[in-house]
């Protein structure tokens, strides 16, 4: 998404909440996956070993990001991996499209990437003439109906089989109708055989990056990523800066995390490590690996201690299908690439709080997201640190770009007046009469049009005619 | 942004800009300690890699190193493959290659570049590998494909065969890169592989066989049979 959209939330919301086949189809898939997480991670003393494990391996690869990027570099390159840099999605994207074009390449197969998505690589790939086309199964669906993903990890779960059926009948020449899943699959199969076949240059991204051997590990089920960095004579993987852990030994508990929080698997069917381009003598892989960091933003989350705490983020997408907001909703609502509690707090951080802002209020602060993050990511301490920027002009370096961007005289205004209440008793009590005596004619209300629009899908509250100020005093409460 | 040159200057500011927000935020709390081995005996390798591959939809034969070439056949005899994909330069490729039958799927050697082969590597029905270890833990077969085992072996053709020796089984993936020092020497490639290829993203319904091998059959060559009673 360029930085100078603003999406435009509520109608996105709206629209989404009015959808109620999405909200079936996300709904039984966010159950399942966030059961079979719980399955295997049953034993709650392993996984909270795991996972203070996982969150000191991804804070040490931070403070120490600097060196084992250069580290890692330095190993790629005595292995033959070739290292680009990128300040931004465009650079990173023209890094690729000048790789792709030297080739005289116009078939490109690409594996699941979000970071890719990130750049819009796709898009940019597409206006000079290259084809490039999603070989995971999930991301070929949507790429044919022309859409994002609405999941970092099941990238079309917002669609059922009979919309999937249709599309491949309408977009694949001579498919038959069927909705059977395994027929489904083998259409695809078969379409991405040749591809895969006849691919040039085969983009993907990492998981993981290990700065002390130079390798790179993909993580997937299908074959499509091992397909994609290995038939094709050139490979390119595209990475966030932040994905490098400084050893070998780091990689294992961070896969059983990965793979346990995204879909309650021990492991994937593929782990793919890649160090080094075809050698003298091996009969396939690429000749050429290139790797292109990423930083878009990356580098000013990590100079703040609380913000920096963003990058340990797996992608695990277990944030996704524990969050209410994200199951009753979907991806695509967010209007960002990256959806879900991880997306309201990384996307407003990239994007800037004046355009996607928003995002940090799509939370209940629940703190589901919080309890299953593998890697212990204080997601609403972030959360409530957006909202207060939004409001608020920080004087630091490490202000969230477009901090204060709320801080209107009608907004302030109210955020005084709240403060005062809570600062002053006299001005709570007199707030809690207020709200009782207006709790029975509250239903009056609805025609008032904030509240009529409010309440359209809930049942307006009753307000309880003590406050708890006054319960609690009355129980002899002194300080709550 | 088409300067030349432009390229390293982005790494420049991006170094610059990471090497002072490290510097702001400093050293933190000591780490958490690695998580306590895993200590299976060796019969419980076997069985808990076996059960867990099987799960995933493998199929596991164990044998020994003097009858695996019968069961091998046995299998390919249950199916009707167009040819087996071999490396015949590896010792697994020479005891085939002397075993072979007139009526089993023919053996085709990877024996060039995959810009000579590639139509034939695709068109191929089935594929015999080496592997360099399992992992009981997780079920997990270690595959360091190299210039004689080509990484497409188990990749491009439907069913892969492995030949697994089950002393080569290790507790853990963390196990198996401490024991046999990885970090000194990372190869081209190195796989894991859990099962056949497998999707789940239309509803959640699994399915095997997408863009990978259709079936995995695991031969393992199991010289101490664990006793029916532990011992
Ligand atoms: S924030 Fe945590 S739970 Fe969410 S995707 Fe990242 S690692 Fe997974």
């Amino acid at each position: 998404m360029a930085s100078t959209t603003v999406v435009d939330f509520p109608s996105n919301f709206i629209k989404a909440l009015g959808n109620p086949q999405l909200r079936r189809n996300l709904r039984a898939a966010m159950d399942t996956l966030g059961l079979r997480r719980r399955t295997l991670f049953a034993d709650p003393a392993f996984f909270a070993q795991l996972r203070a494990r996982g969150d000191a391996i991804r804070q040490r690869s931070l403070r120490k990001l600097p060196q084992l990027l250069e580290q890692l570099e330095r190993k790629c390159t005595e292995n033959g991996i070739q290292v680009h840099w990128a300040e931004t999605t465009t650079e990173a994207s023209q890094i690729c499209l000048d790789l792709i074009q030297r080739h005289n390449a116009t078939r490109v197969i690409k594996g699941k990437s979000m970071v890719s998505e990130e750049m819009h690589l796709n898009h940019v790939l597409e206006e000079h003439g290259i084809e490039a086309l999603e070989t995971d199964l999930g991301e070929y669906i949507i790429q044919l109906d022309h859409e994002t993903p609405s999941h970092i990890i099941v990238p079309a779960i917002h669609k059922n089989r009979d919309q999937i059926a249709h599309l491949f009948h309408e977009k694949i020449p001579d498919t038959p109708y069927t909705e059977v899943v395994e027929e489904l699959n083998a259409i695809a199969r078969k379409v991405l055989r040749e591809k895969f076949f006849a691919g040039e240059v085969g983009v993907s991204g990492a998981n993981f990056a290990v700065a002390e051997t130079g390798t790179l590990c993909l993580v997937e089920n299908e074959g499509n990523g091992r397909m994609c960095t290995t038939a094709p004579p050139v490979h390119i993987v595209v990475m966030g800066l932040e994905k490098v852990v400084e050893r070998l030994e780091d990689v294992p508990p961070l896969l059983r995390l990965l793979t346990g929080s995204a879909t309650g698997q021990l492991i994937t069917t593929y782990f793919n490590m890649i160090t080094s381009p075809r050698k003298p003598g091996e009969k396939d892989g690429p000749r050429e690996v290139h790797l292109v960091l990423l930083d878009n933003g990356r580098s000013k989350i990590l100079a703040d201690p609380q913000l920096r705490e963003t990058l340990k983020c797996i992608r695990c997408g277990a944030c996704l299908n524990h969050c209410p907001v994200y199951t009753r909703l979907g991806g695509h609502a967010y209007g960002y690439v990256y959806p879900g509690p991880i997306g309201s707090i990384l996307t407003p951080q990239i994007e800037g709080l004046d355009h996607a802002g928003a995002m940090a209020s799509a939370s209940s602060l629940c703190g589901a997201c919080e309890e299953v993050c593998p890697v212990k990511i204080p997601i609403t301490h972030i959360l409530r640190r957006l909202r207060n920027e939004s409001y608020n002009k920080v004087d630091s370096p490490n202000a969230v770009k477009g901090h204060g961007y709320k801080s209107n005289l009608a907004e302030s205004l109210t955020w005084k007046g709240w403060a005062m209440s809570n600062a002053a008793p006299w001005a709570n009590a007199l707030n809690a009469k207020m709200l009782a005596m207006l709790g029975s004619q509250l239903t009056k209300l609805t025609k008032v049009e904030l509240v009529k629009n409010w309440s359209q899908g809930r049942t307006l509250p009753r307000f309880a005619p003590k406050s708890l100020h006054v319960l609690a005093k009355e129980k002899g409460i002194p300080h709550e | 942004m088409s300067e030349v040159g432009e390229v390293s200057h982005a790494r420049d500011h991006i170094l610059t800009r990471l090497r002072a927000a490290v510097a702001q935020v400093g050293e933190s709390a000591p780490e958490a300690g690695a998580l306590p081995p895993l200590d299976f005996d060796r019969a419980e390798r076997v069985a808990r890699l076996k059960r867990l591959m099987e799960a995933m939809h493998a199929e596991i034969v164990v044998t020994d190193s003097t009858g695996w070439v019968a069961a091998l056949k046995n299998v390919l005899r249950q199916r009707t493959l167009n040819g087996l994909l071999y490396a015949p330069e590896t010792p697994l490729g020479a005891t085939l290659a002397a075993a072979w039958e007139d009526d089993l799927p023919p053996l085709v050697g990877y024996t060039q570049e995959v810009e000579q082969c590639k139509e034939q590597l695709f068109a191929i029905d089935a594929g015999i590998t080496s592997t360099k270890g399992g992992i009981a833990e997780v079920g997990a077969l270690i595959l360091w494909p190299d210039a004689h085992e080509p990484r497409l072996m188990s990749l491009a053709p439907a069913v892969h065969i492995a030949v697994l020796d089950a002393d080569r089984i290790h507790n853990s993936l963390a196990e198996a890169m401490a024991q046999e020092r990885w970090a000194e020497g990372m190869p081209t490639n190195a796989l894991l592989i859990s099962g056949p290829s497998k999707t789940a993203d239309i509803e959640l319904v699994l399915t095997f066989g997408v863009h990978g091998p259709k079936e995995l059959i695991v031969l393992i060559l199991d010289d101490q049979p664990a006793p029916s009673a532990p011992s």
